[in-house]
């Protein structure tokens, strides 16, 4: 499966940047080093950016490509950040026939962003999912542990949803 | 430490610590009683570690923390019943314990002498009794026998001393002491010891090959597959997470065996908590000597690395495997060259999977012929399998090779839940195939499995009963594969693709009869096609349902029905109007307003009944869950 690559600028800051030149330097004589380098990578920035794979790849001096070929190859590996709030619509058939496909598109337009992005701020990020198994709130949305059921589809309520996370 | 004597030293201090939990009786034991805690994962995630913590730190309010030594342990094997708790000398076996019944369990037991029997594992008490049954007598520990699990549960994984006290790195200090490495080889050999990830290779000749194949090879290694990735199996997380070190012991053996010096383990990330206790075990193997350099002052280096998968299911496989701990993209090699030849950076290298470690130091101490003794002619010792589906005794268990597979279902297993009947066990995952209830009685061993086209696989026995669709349970096998199809060969990348839209079409009615031929040859081409292990056997479970249930096939693509009323496109929701009471709860839950009051009133009631228009119907069961009077069913 086509992984999302971030659309959101690059965050990363001096000490991350240091920690993982630290990791690069422990590992780099270790034969078969890059998974281990980018596995810790990910724990460094929550995700692995082009910047930090180009970072890599400079450091370890191997093409840029076999870096994203790594990268794209596990399912392990996130180019795209999560936000502080992970929104999950249910697309599931219950949910999709109540209009979750509705409230998919104004939870898109709200945050301006589309499904599997996250927004500039880093604090809402877009997924769809599968069944929940509470079709009886159909369409069902989840913010991390909280259940938003019998959704309208209305772009206010969706915009009420969200006012509830302004911290 | 350096000498052998100084290990059986530790030993004997070490063995009359456990010697409580062997049902022995110990002088000078510090404690007066151990409390084994689960700590394998099924138990974790229903918060066995907080209730070990609400457990110590009772004991120290109440002030007997000196007289009962409370241990973490691995996996017990009944997941079922978890979390699990056992108290020794006793062998009083809690099970489902939560945090409130510690107070009691301490206060009655621990301190009162007299154990909880409410509490207690319903098997081990019986009625106007209070004598507690030992686990041996129970029904799911009856007819195990425990080699590759010998440890778990009864040790803690993360104390290298409780090993040694259970005969630890013996095996070790035997074969650098006292053999030759054709000797080790030999004795693998006589064992029978076959690969237990799947394939049945005999590993003895797997050694000797990487022994002997290249004579003048420089560097060699010892890979261990702890890549796990079949849906449903969980063996080799429970030995890692409940006995770390024999699989660094073993390893270490064949490092002497065939001449390497460094090994790998390649573990699933899935796994945190078997990462952690691997990553304890070899620190503490490194501190005591059993790792690094001059291993019983014999000269022998051998030192182990891990590696972190990240999510592959085809870096189980043993070319990919290798392909992924050289940091590439984990996509398998052709073969030949095999890995005995050319395997990791290109040199000599075997790769072995953890259980078939975890029965490699039991081998050596014990010798080829008791191990030889256990199982079928062709097939000798035990095999794990994780039982799961429809079946009471969910979990782990360990038998020896030959036992029949309604022993273990029915037995073992406790049978299927709610008077349901035995339709098939589905073994080997996505390269398995599925056991009819016409071959209920098989011995299960490798052979004999693969005489009816299916496999024992890395062990996951999944039981399923008549709810369950065949043609679902291959869609959803294929589902998978084709997802984790890593896409370098053709066979495999677009032809499990077309596998799963062909069964996906039939499990939606729109199946034609020839669609059977076209799934047959499709299968034979992938097999015979396809580069490696995912690919060969992505097939199976297709050809194993298209063997035994090719009526339910039929059904689906002739009649358009699905006789276990799994697939959903084929099935209808329907309201009894007799039995309807006419409360509208149903048209209330309905996602779909599906739902609607209809004009018939039942003789008996008053109101009008319902009726589901089976346009709008999306099938999600809402309704029936619902139903008081039970006048919904699908049909």
């Amino acid at each position: 499966m086509a992984k999302k690559i971030a659309t959101i600028p690059f965050t990363g800051t001096a000490a991350q940047e240091q920690e993982l030149r630290a990791v690069i330097d422990a590992l780099r004589d270790d034969p078969g080093c890059l998974m281990p380098i980018m596995q810790k990578a990910q724990e460094i920035y929550g995700y692995l950016p082009i910047e930090v794979q180009t970072l890599i790849a400079e450091e370890l001096n191997i093409p840029l490509e076999k870096v994203f070929g790594v990268a794209t190859f596990y399912a392990q590996f996130t180019m795209s950040p999560k936000g502080k709030y992970r929104i999950s619509v249910c697309l599931g058939t219950a949910c999709y026939v109540k209009g979750s496909g509705v409230v998919m598109e104004k939870l898109e337009e709200a945050l301006g962003i589309e499904s599997g992005e996250i927004t500039q701020d880093g604090k809402f990020s877009l997924d769809d999912c599968r069944c929940v198994g509470a079709c009886g709130l159909a369409p069902v949305v989840t913010i991390n542990d909280d259940v938003y059921g019998r959704l309208t589809g209305k772009l206010e309520e969706v915009k009420d949803i969200l006012a509830k996370y302004a911290d | 430490m350096k000498t052998l004597q100084e290990l059986t030293a530790i030993k004997e201090k070490m063995r009359n610590e456990i010697a409580l939990r062997l049902g022995k009786v110990s002088d000078g034991a510090k404690y007066e009683k151990h409390v084994l805690m689960c700590g394998g994962t099924g138990c974790t995630s229903s918060g066995s570690m907080k209730i070990a913590d609400e457990l110590e730190r009772q004991l120290k309010e109440k002030g007997i923390e000196e007289k009962v030594f409370v241990v973490r342990t691995g996996c017990f094997g009944l997941c079922e019943r978890g979390p699990i708790m056992i108290v020794y000398p006793e062998g009083a076996f809690y099970t489902h314990v939560k945090m409130e019944m510690i107070s009691r369990i301490v206060d009655e037991h621990l301190i009162g002498g007299k154990a909880v029997k409410e509490f207690l594992y319903d098997e081990t008490v019986s009625e106007g009794s209070d004598d507690i049954k030992s686990l041996a007598e129970t029904t799911f520990y009856a007819k195990q026998h425990r080699v590759a699990l010998r440890n778990c549960g009864l040790i803690n994984p993360e104390d290298i001393n409780e090993y040694i006290a259970r005969s630890g790195y013996e095996a070790l200090g035997k074969v650098l002491t006292s053999m030759t490495p054709e000797e080790v080889i030999q004795v693998i050999l006589d064992s029978g010891l076959r690969g237990r990830g799947g394939g049945g290779f005999p590993t003895g000749q797997k050694w000797k090959l990487a022994r002997n194949i290249v004579p003048d090879a420089d560097v060699k290694y010892v890979c261990c597959n702890a890549d796990e990735g079949d849906p449903g199996a969980f063996m080799d997380r429970s030995v890692l997470e409940g006995d770390p070190h024999v699989v660094l012991e073993a390893m270490t053996i064949a490092g002497y065996a065939i001449g390497a010096c460094h090994g790998y383990i390649y573990v699933r990330a899935e796994y945190p908590i078997a990462v952690q206790r691997l990553q304890i075990a070899i620190k503490q193997a490194r501190e005591a000597g059993m790792l690094g350099k001059d291993i019983f002052g014999t000269g022998f280096d051998f030192d182990i690395d891990l590696r972190l998968g990240a999510g592959a299911f085809v870096c189980g496989e043993e070319t990919a495997l290798m392909t992924s701990i050289e940091g590439n993209r984990g996509e398998p090699r052709p073969r030949p060259p095999f890995p005995a030849e050319q395997g990791l950076y290109r040199k000599p290298t075997i790769l072995n999977n953890v259980e078939t470690y975890a029965n490699v130091p039991q081998i050596i101490l014990k010798g080829a012929e008791w191990y030889a003794s256990m199982g079928t002619g062709t097939s000798k010792g035990t095999k794990v399998f994780a039982l799961g589906g429809k079946i009471k005794n969910t979990g782990l268990v360990e038998i020896p090779m030959g036992t029949t597979l309604r022993e273990i279902i029915e037995e073992i297993g406790g049978g299927i839940p709610n008077g349901k009947k035995f339709k098939a066990a589905q073994a080997g995952g996505p390269s398995g195939g599925c056991i009819p209830a016409e071959h209920y009685d098989v011995q299960v061993d490798y052979d004999n499995l693969a005489k009816i086209g299916c496999m024992i696989g890395s062990g996951g026995l999944i039981v399923l009963d008549e709810d369950n669709c065949m043609v679902d349970i291959a869609k959803f096998f294929l589902k998978f594969t084709m997802d984790e199809s890593c896409g370098k060969c053709t066979p495999c990348r677009i032809g499990t693709k077309r596998l799963y839209e062909i069964l996906d079409r039939i499990t939606k009615g729109q199946g034609k009869l020839e669609d059977i031929d076209k799934l047959e040859e499709l299968c034979n081409y992938i097999k015979t096609n396809s580069l490696c292990g995912l690919g060969q056997t992505a097939p199976n479970p297709v050809l194993s349902t298209l063997r035994f249930f090719r009526d339910e096939y039929i059904a689906h693509i002739v009649d358009k029905k699905c006789p276990a009323g799994v697939c959903k496109d084929l099935l209808e929701y329907v309201i009894d109007k007799d039995k309807c009471v006419g409360c509208g709860m149903c048209a209330k839950q309905c996602p779909a307003s599906a739902i609607t009051r209809t004009e018939y009133i039942a003789p008996n009631h008053k109101l009008a009944s319902f009726e589901i228009d089976p346009a709008k119907c999306v099938k999600c069961g809402a309704c029936m869950a619902q139903c008081r009077p039970k006048a919904i069913s699908k049909q």
